[in-house]
């Protein structure tokens, strides 16, 4: 099942001498259960792309289609691009992801409540999602109170508490140690094979790209699959 | 989820203290309008709770509150033969200033006329009504006279028999309520030496006329003695009440014929010192209000702005995670109206403990209340308005900037 495909991308910023073609007839898909990678040097269109994908900056030409459904043609939008991003994109990036004056619980539960989900099972949903993702006692803590890595996690339990098919993470690990990168990028594993979610990292790390399934390489607007020399 | 609600969990303390301060600022609001009415109040009040039909004063003034009017006290006699008259009392009034103690005491005070009189209708919060014609008064509380002690004017000492409570007049003054006579005595007093000079005065003025005679020197020289041809102390109104069924028009239209006096209905009287005491006061306190409000509604619009703005970075994630603009809109409108809730909330706590304590009366009745509440709520909807065009232009993109 393609989580997304995205065909023949072109993204343009500017103009005149200040044009800038960031992304230039790019093509890709992501699978369900599927874990992703995105390289490639900086300023290259990674974040342009995975924006793209996100339904925040769409291209101007092109298409994408989540779960086989057309959301985007040469930037004219099919429905709700916001209610699209609250129920079937999870988003995490590299930080600041959470609002910070809701707790990391409250953070969980408010994709829910934007979704219209407000009942009892929420808060039950949103603690089930943290302790899966090994943060279920820093729950009532508000997002200064968390290190980096447990912030990611707590977002990442946020991204998944929709149950998306699809998640977006622009250089999730950017902010923290390897040890603790790693961890997340393993997180990121498990949420895709557990629960059958396609998964798009931009990342610059090299050293945990054995993680990943696919491996794309972004270079001035182009994209190619890399091999994976795991 | 009522995301305000939650912001404001940590920022209790400068929330608060910001609505402590837009607090003031609606309870000066709220202020205005009381002094306001306090002055309407105080004004009409004596005249209201003399209940005549008719005040009848100096001709061509618009005595004896708005200014000086006196009138012969038997004046009265002549009213009282008027047909449709049932009854016509002297009353006199002035403010005076005096050391008491080591007090200095603005009072009026007011003639009550004995016997009919005694003050009985008067709101005594403590004491007793008027029992004898002379030197007992009853006082207001707003003065700090205690209950007995003895009050000094002229060559006489008064006692307090009896306190009320806002019986002012329509200058913020203490009213002390004595018998029309005492009253009389009291704001026409003179020191014996006065008289003495006085007494040489007559003297003179008897020397070279048909008059003077030995005999009639040394009555002039008798302090006891006062000539009969002297007027006795004026008063400053007569006060009319009428015959049941008598038509008050009827009578103040045959008042009109006489040359000596002018007769104003109680009507008249109270829009002269509406319009003598308050007219400019009102224009003065409505444009201050008006003034407030305006900066009230600015300060606000530059609070929740502001707020607003300090929340860019939330709101854009918000976005970005596909909240509706109707999420984000509750956000900074409810933050809004809480803020405009408190405000108002302190607002009104200041005015319950506060005003009292006034210099002068702050009459706050539920349409002032409803009033300013009203004023709050357009403000900090307005205000929101200005937020919340600012957050629904916040590109969600923001976030991604770092
Ligand atoms: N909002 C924008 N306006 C104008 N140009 C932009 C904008 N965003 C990105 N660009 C340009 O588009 C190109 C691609 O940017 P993008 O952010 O996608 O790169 P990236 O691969 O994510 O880089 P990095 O690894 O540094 O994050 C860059 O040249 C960048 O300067
Ligand atoms: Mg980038």
């Amino acid at each position: 099942m393609e989580a997304v495909r995205a065909e023949n991308l072109f993204k343009t910023y500017g103009h005149g001498a200040t044009e800038v073609k960031a992304l230039l007839g790019v093509s890709m898909v992501a699978h369900a259960g599927e874990v992703v990678a995105l390289l490639g040097p900086s300023g290259s269109g990674k974040s342009t792309l995975l924006t793209g994908l996100g339904l925040l900056n769409p291209p101007e030409k092109g298409t994408i289609d989540l779960m086989g459904e057309r959301v985007l043609e040469d930037g004219k939008a099919f429905g709700d691009l916001a209610a699209l991003r609250r129920s079937r994109i999870g988003f995490v990036f590299q930080k600041s992801n959470l609002i910070p004056f809701l707790s990391a619980h409250e953070n969980v539960r408010l994709i829910l409540a934007l979704n219209d989900q407000m009942g009892p099972e929420t808060y039950t949903r949103s603690q089930e999602l943290l302790e899966y993702l090994g943060v279920g006692n820093r729950s009532r803590h508000f997002p200064e109170e968390l290190s980096g890595g447990e912030q990611q996690r707590v977002a990442i339990a946020r991204a998944l508490a929709p149950a998306p098919p699809l998640i977006l993470a622009d250089e999730p690990t950017a902010a923290l140690d390897s040890q603790r990168g790693r961890a997340v990028m393993e997180l990121f594993r498990k949420v895709a094979r557990e629960q059958g979610t396609a998964v798009v990292v931009v990342t610059h790390d090299h050293r945990t790209l054995d993680v990943f399934d696919t491996i794309y390489e972004m270079e001035d607007g182009v994209l190619s699959r890399a091999e994976k020399t795991a | 989820m009522n995301l305000a609600m939650k912001d404001l969990r940590r920022q209790k303390v400068s929330f608060s203290a910001t609505a402590l301060g837009l607090g003031l600022l609606f309870a000066i609001v709220l202020a205005m309008g009381g002094i306001y009415r306090g002055l309407v109040e105080d004004a009409t009040l004596l005249v209201d709770h003399l209940g005549a039909d008719i005040w009848v004063v100096q001709r061509d003034t618009r005595g004896p509150f708005a200014e000086r009017s006196t009138v012969p006290p038997a004046l009265e006699d002549r009213l009282r033969a008027q047909a449709g008259v049932a009854s016509a009392r002297s009353f006199s009034t002035a403010t005076i200033q005096r050391i008491v103690g080591a007090r200095s005491l603005r009072m009026t005070v007011v003639g009550l006329s004995w016997p009919e009189d005694k003050g009985q209708a008067l709101p005594l919060v403590s004491g007793r009504h008027l029992r004898d014609p002379h030197r007992e008064v009853i006082a207001d509380r707003s003065l700090g006279l205690a209950l007995g002690e003895i009050l000094p004017l002229g060559d006489e000492t008064f006692r307090v028999v009896g306190l009320t409570q806002g019986m002012l007049s329509s200058g913020g003054d203490g009213l002390v309520f004595s018998t029309e006579l005492d009253a009389r005595a009291i704001l026409n007093w003179q020191a014996p030496e006065a008289k003495r000079v006085e007494r040489e005065g007559r003297l003179a003025r008897l020397a070279g006329t048909e008059l003077d005679s030995i005999s009639n020197q040394d009555r002039l020289r008798d302090e006891r003695f006062s000539p009969p041809t002297l007027a006795p102390f004026p008063a400053n109104a007569i006060l009319v009440n009428l015959r049941p069924g008598a038509s008050i028009e009827e009578v103040q239209r045959g008042l009109e014929a006489w040359p000596d006096v002018t007769a104003y209905t109680a009507q008249e009287q109270r829009d002269l010192l509406l319009k003598g005491v308050v007219e400019k006061s009102r224009k003065q306190i409505g444009l201050f209000r008006a003034l407030l409000a305006i900066v009230s509604g600015i300060v606000v619009t530059l609070i929740l702005y502001n707020m607003t703005v300090a929340k860019t970075h939330d709101i854009a994630l918000l976005k970005l995670l596909g909240a509706r603009s109707s999420v984000v809109v509750k956000l900074v409108l409810n933050q809004g109206l809480l803020l405009g809730a408190l405000g108002y909330g302190f607002a009104i706590l200041i005015a319950k403990f506060l005003f009292p304590l006034f210099p002068r009366r702050v009459l706050l009745g539920p349409g002032e209340y409803l009033g300013v509440g009203m004023l709050v709520l357009i403000l900090v909807t307005l205000a929101s308005a200005a937020g919340i065009v600012r957050a629904l232009r916040i590109p969600p993109t923001l976030i991604l900037a770092g």
